[in-house]
């Protein structure tokens, strides 16, 4: 081919493609979801960045004060000059958060709320602050006060923009050991979890061994669970009173060891899926090579199975990494002493009100979180490439020895995770561990917990329902236009940015992002703060990536040229959606309708910070009944939403299957 | 083409994707009621040219216009055609009625019309008793034909067949060729029909745009591009060609090794080398030291005759295909399919020797390399 470009000079003009009725329509969806996107995730992220970098610190330069002991006025003075007499407050005392505030009465020697002593005080520079009670004051008018009034003053801080933040974190190593802590859990659970999911992978994608569709199920079951439940199950098996405590000799079940094995058990289906869709697409024919040309087993292993399940792997081993160093709710509950980067970012802003710092320790969280994701959607991409249309699938074939140990192996794995499962159950069930062994309800009486109740169970059910339909909506809506849509590659490319985004931010980091953006007064959107609806919103951005390649995935595999037929013979593009696009893709839309459902029960992280009395969740009950001490209601709780989520999960099983015999029949011939 | 406007007219087309060039300053004009073929290797730039008419893939420059009216900038749902892809695009969960009535719908027709319509489309196409059925329960000769009726369903003034029998067994394709001719001599559209596959151009089209690197290398009827090629890739592209180096004497004759041909005309200056060319039917056997039955001296050997060598022969069926060489051809090959008939009168067999014509007005010579 010719890549000169030729000489346009004697061209006509360039044509200008006149955009239609549909392609106008198209980009406004685009518009409307990509600022949808911008407002619940950019916005927010840019918000917390900003903040991380804010730094606060009293200024006593900017007021001036006047004492009146009842002998008249004195000179007013700088409160800067008043600190100097008195020597009260050394430099580094005035540093402080954007919530501070400094009790004047402090610097004022032999100060007595009875004294008929009055104060006057002023601002002398716009820009500064302070409060008297609730009443902020910010003119530069001198402002009368008795003594009674004078002890509620307080100074506030003013607001400078630099490193200093990141400077306290790093110059402080009880906060920045958490790096080290975070990802040394975060590498040997990844180690662990592909080791133990690929064996069980190689297992069902390999061996004729029984029960695979059973052992299946019961490994997907740790996704429809929060990920605090193992940790709950590991406090009893293994805790201070736990039932095997003998196991672990002088170890403790609170620290690295705890969050490591609940780490394993809520990762182990996302790595078990990815790596059994990566043995499964292997090409048979390759085997067969191998085989006709004398190649030992251990070497076909080496030599085809591993190399072709490598993206698998590698895939895996990212998602496993960052599902573990963004986790909230595990070491939260069996951390102990144990700083990991994510319960930082909460004990700083729940704990300490120290919302830059929250801030600057998302900001370090993000980085990782960053990589993984980046790694893994380089990786995703060469995946594709590695099936061919030719390709034969697999077929194993019967051999004793090697399906028995497989099944052994897979038992066991089964075994634990439905043990980790039977365990909590158990602990809801028993009156009080271990001293009343009788089964009992009283666990279930939620409403006399910390928590919220059964309220915080419905709240999550509606919850789940309002995310799973909106945000399925939302999403596949917003993958059809920004696949469908003609030209427009400007937007196109700002959309799918934007919608992959997600995937990279730790739910932690995204909630407190909504509080600094939404909670700002100066918002018009601060109406949502404390609601239903900000729960909602940060649901359905926090879980759009994979909605979205879902979506797009489907829409994907359908014929390219439905949307040029259509419109030459003249319907409208939504005509095709809804009678085509739609009905066709119906088992993908259920499918992110599930995923959505299942996820919005289940997470904590992001909620932590946005939930309101009036909003409270079935997960953060289980937070906060475990903090509480409650842990055998905690338990309870959590085997509600795996009671709760596997029932959605069989009704979307039965709704697809009817849906499939009623409106795919055009798939079987 | 006359003074009639043509129907489609087609100017100066230039097609840029980034900065590669697609389609080069075409311009074609089609008339109403005609069937052309666009035949090129893949690449060649037809199916870009195919989708600018369409307005799927708008052309950089230049101009189209359909029955008089620019059209060049609209989007697809602003003209008027109807297309048929290779893979059908049929609505897979849509009946075959529900798919051919999906045009009909939204214009102000009555349910009862749409299926009067529907039904008889579907007779049209030869297919009335699969009106209930999915796509996926019919073949693919069967889906082509919904496709095709889907496509005509609103009376379009324009068809684009996007290669619509490549995905078709060689029986169904040759059976549905016709089909397709015949039903579109009878509602007399006009018709424009991207194809890779020659045989599909030369019985199919009234006219055959051959195309290459996004250029037309030549506009003509099928018999046409058969026995005229324009140029060396037409004569390469479209069916056998032998072609042998040669040297330019003067314009009506050339030198291949130490053989002087008269050709047809050509413009390449003496002493210049090209290619010159001959379809294997064209060579003409005379056995050993035989005459041509149709010189008119009979003791003199006609023009363009010499001894070869049949060093190989392949038994093709309805003809045999043999490898010729003489010394002074200079071991160039020469292949010539000869009838059984003519096999066996003149009892040619491997290693024999015997005497070929090549006829004046079957040898055409072309410039080296375009």
């Amino acid at each position: 081919m010719v890549d000169v470009p030729i000489n346009t000079a004697h061209l006509g003009p360039t044509i200008k493609p006149k955009t239609g009725r549909d392609a106008w329509i198209m980009r406004a969806f685009i518009v409307v979801i990509g600022l949808y996107l911008v407002i619940t995730l950019a916005f927010p992220l840019y918000a917390m960045l900003s903040k991380s970098f804010n730094t606060y610190a009293f200024d006593l330069s900017r007021y001036e004060i006047q004492v009146n002991t009842g002998t008249g006025w004195g000179d007013p003075i700088t409160v800067e000059d008043l600190n100097e007499a008195v020597k009260k407050y050394k430099p580094e005392d005035l540093k402080t958060s954007s919530d501070g505030r400094l009790p004047i009465v402090e610097m004022i020697d032999g100060f007595s709320f009875r004294s008929k002593t009055l104060y006057r005080l002023r601002n002398t520079t716009k820009g500064s602050a302070y409060l008297v009670g609730s009443e902020r004051i910010t003119d530069t008018q001198w402002h009368e006060y008795t003594s009674n009034e004078f002890r509620r003053v307080f100074l506030k801080p003013v607001v400078a923009t630099g490193l200093d933040n990141f400077v306290q974190y790093f110059s402080n190593p009880s906060l920045f050991n958490s790096i080290y802590n975070s990802l040394f859990i975060a590498i040997v659970s990844m180690v662990i979890t592909i080791t133990l999911a690929f064996t069980f992978a190689y297992a069902m994608a390999r061996s004729k061994m029984r029960f695979k569709g059973a052992f299946k199920v019961i490994a997907m079951a740790p996704i429809l669970v929060p990920s605090l439940l193992p940790g709950i199950a590991l406090v009893y098996l293994f805790g201070n009173q736990g039932m095997l405590k003998v196991l672990m000799g002088d170890q403790t079940i609170y620290g690295p060891i705890g969050i490591i094995a609940g780490s394993v058990f809520f990762t182990f289906p996302h790595a078990m899926i990815i790596i059994q869709t990566s043995l499964s697409i292997s090409d048979a024919r390759l085997y067969e090579a191998s085989d006709a040309l004398g190649a030992s087993k251990i070497k076909t292993f080496f030599t085809v199975t591993l190399p072709g399940a490598r993206y698998g792997l590698i895939s895996a081993a990212f998602v496993v990494f960052n599902l573990v160093i963004t986790d909230f709710g595990l070491p939260k509950v069996i951390g102990g002493q144990f700083n990991v980067l994510a319960v930082d970012i909460y004990k700083q802003v729940i704990g300490q009100q120290n919302f830059e710092m929250g801030a600057v320790v998302s900001v370090v969280l993000l980085i990782p979180a960053m990589f993984a994701f980046a790694i893994d959607r380089i990786v995703q991409k060469k995946q594709v490439s590695t099936l061919t249309a030719r390709s034969v699938p697999y077929e194993p074939k019967v051999n004793r020895r090697f399906d028995n140990i497989m099944f052994t192996y897979s038992a066991v794995v089964a075994g634990l995770i439905v043990t980790v499962l039977a365990v909590c159950q158990f602990a809801a069930l028993i009156k009080f561990w271990p001293y009343d062994l009788t089964l009992s309800l009283v666990n279930y009486d939620f409403d006399v917990m910390d928590g919220g109740g059964w309220g915080s169970f419905t709240n999550s059910i509606k919850l789940g329902f309002m995310v799973a339909f909106i945000g399925t909506v939302v999403v596949f809506v917003g993958a059809y236009m920004v696949e469908k849509v003609p030209a427009f590659g400007l937007g196109r490319s700002a959309f799918q940015f934007l919608a992959m985004l997600p995937m990279a931010i730790p739910g932690m980091v995204l909630g407190l992002a909504y509080i600094f953006f939404f909670n700002d007064p100066a918002n018009p959107l601060n109406g949502i703060y404390g609601t239903m609806a900000i729960l909602v919103i940060c649901s359905i951005t926090h879980f759009y990536t994979v909605s979205h390649l879902t979506a797009l995935t489907a829409l994907k595999q359908m014929d390219k040229e439905f949307e040029s037929v259509s419109a030459s013979l003249k319907q409208p593009f939504y005509k095709l959606f809804t009678r085509v696009t739609v009905p066709v893709c119906l088992p993908a839309i259920l499918d992110i309708s599930i995923y959505l459902f299942v996820n919005a029960m289940t997470t904590v992280s992001a909620l932590i910070f946005l939930y309101s009395p009036d909003t409270t969740l079935a997960s953060v009950a289980m937070l906060n009944m475990d903090d509480a001490g409650d842990i055998a209601p905690a338990a309870a709780m959590g085997m509600m939403i795996f009671y709760a989520n596997s029932i959605a999960r069989i009704i979307h099983h039965f709704a697809s299957k009817g849906l499939y015999t009623k409106t795919q029949a055009w798939r079987t011939r | 083409m006359g003074d009639t406007t043509p129907f489609l007219k087609i100017r100066n087309l230039t097609k840029m994707f980034g900065t590669f060039t697609a389609l080069k300053d075409i311009s074609l004009n089609v008339n109403e009621g005609e069937f052309i073929c666009f035949l090129g290797p893949s690449g060649c730039g037809k199916t870009t040219f195919l989708r600018a008419i369409a307005g799927l893939d708008i052309q950089t420059a230049g101009t189209i216009e359909q029955a008089g009216k620019d059209i060049s900038p609209l989007p697809p749902s602003e003209r008027d055609f109807g297309i048929v892809f290779q893979s059908y695009a049929l609505f897979p969960n849509l009946t075959v009625n529900r798919n051919i009535a999906y045009g009909l719908e939204n214009a102000g027709k009555s349910k009862k019309a749409i299926k009067a319509r529907v039904a008889e489309l579907l007779e049209m196409v030869g297919l009335s008793d699969q009106g209930d059925k999915y796509p996926a329960q019919l073949s693919g000769g069967q889906q082509q034909r919904i496709a095709l009726a889907r496509a005509l369903a609103t009376s379009p003034g324009l068809l684009l067949l996007d290669e619509p029998l490549s995905a078709l067994d060689a029986k169904v394709r040759t059976f549905l060729r016709h089909e397709i001719k015949d039903l579109q001599a009878k509602l007399g559209i006009t018709t424009v029909m991207v194809t890779h596959d020659q045989e599909e151009a030369l019985t199919m089209a009234d006219r055959i745009v051959v195309m290459d690197h996004g250029t037309i290398e030549q506009v003509g009827t099928p018999l046409e591009i058969y026995r005229e090629p324009a140029t060396l890739f037409v004569a390469d592209f479209i069916g056998e060609m032998n072609q042998l180096p040669a040297t330019a004497v003067n314009n009506t004759s050339t030198k291949v090794g130490d053989i002087e041909l008269v050709c047809n005309e050509h413009t390449i200056a003496q002493g210049q080398s090209g290619i010159l060319t001959i379809r294997p039917e064209d060579v003409v056997p005379h056995g050993k030291g035989a005459r041509s039955p149709g010189a008119k001296d009979p003791i003199k050997t006609p023009q363009n005759t010499f001894d070869v060598t049949i060093k190989e022969m392949e038994f093709l069926g309805s003809f045999w295909r043999a490898s010729l060489t003489s010394k002074k051809l200079h071991d160039h090959e020469l292949i010539a399919d000869f009838s059984i008939n003519a096999v066996s009168r003149m009892a040619l067999k491997e290693g024999g020797t015997i005497k070929v014509e090549l006829p004046e007005q079957a040898l055409r010579f072309y410039a080296a390399d375009n």
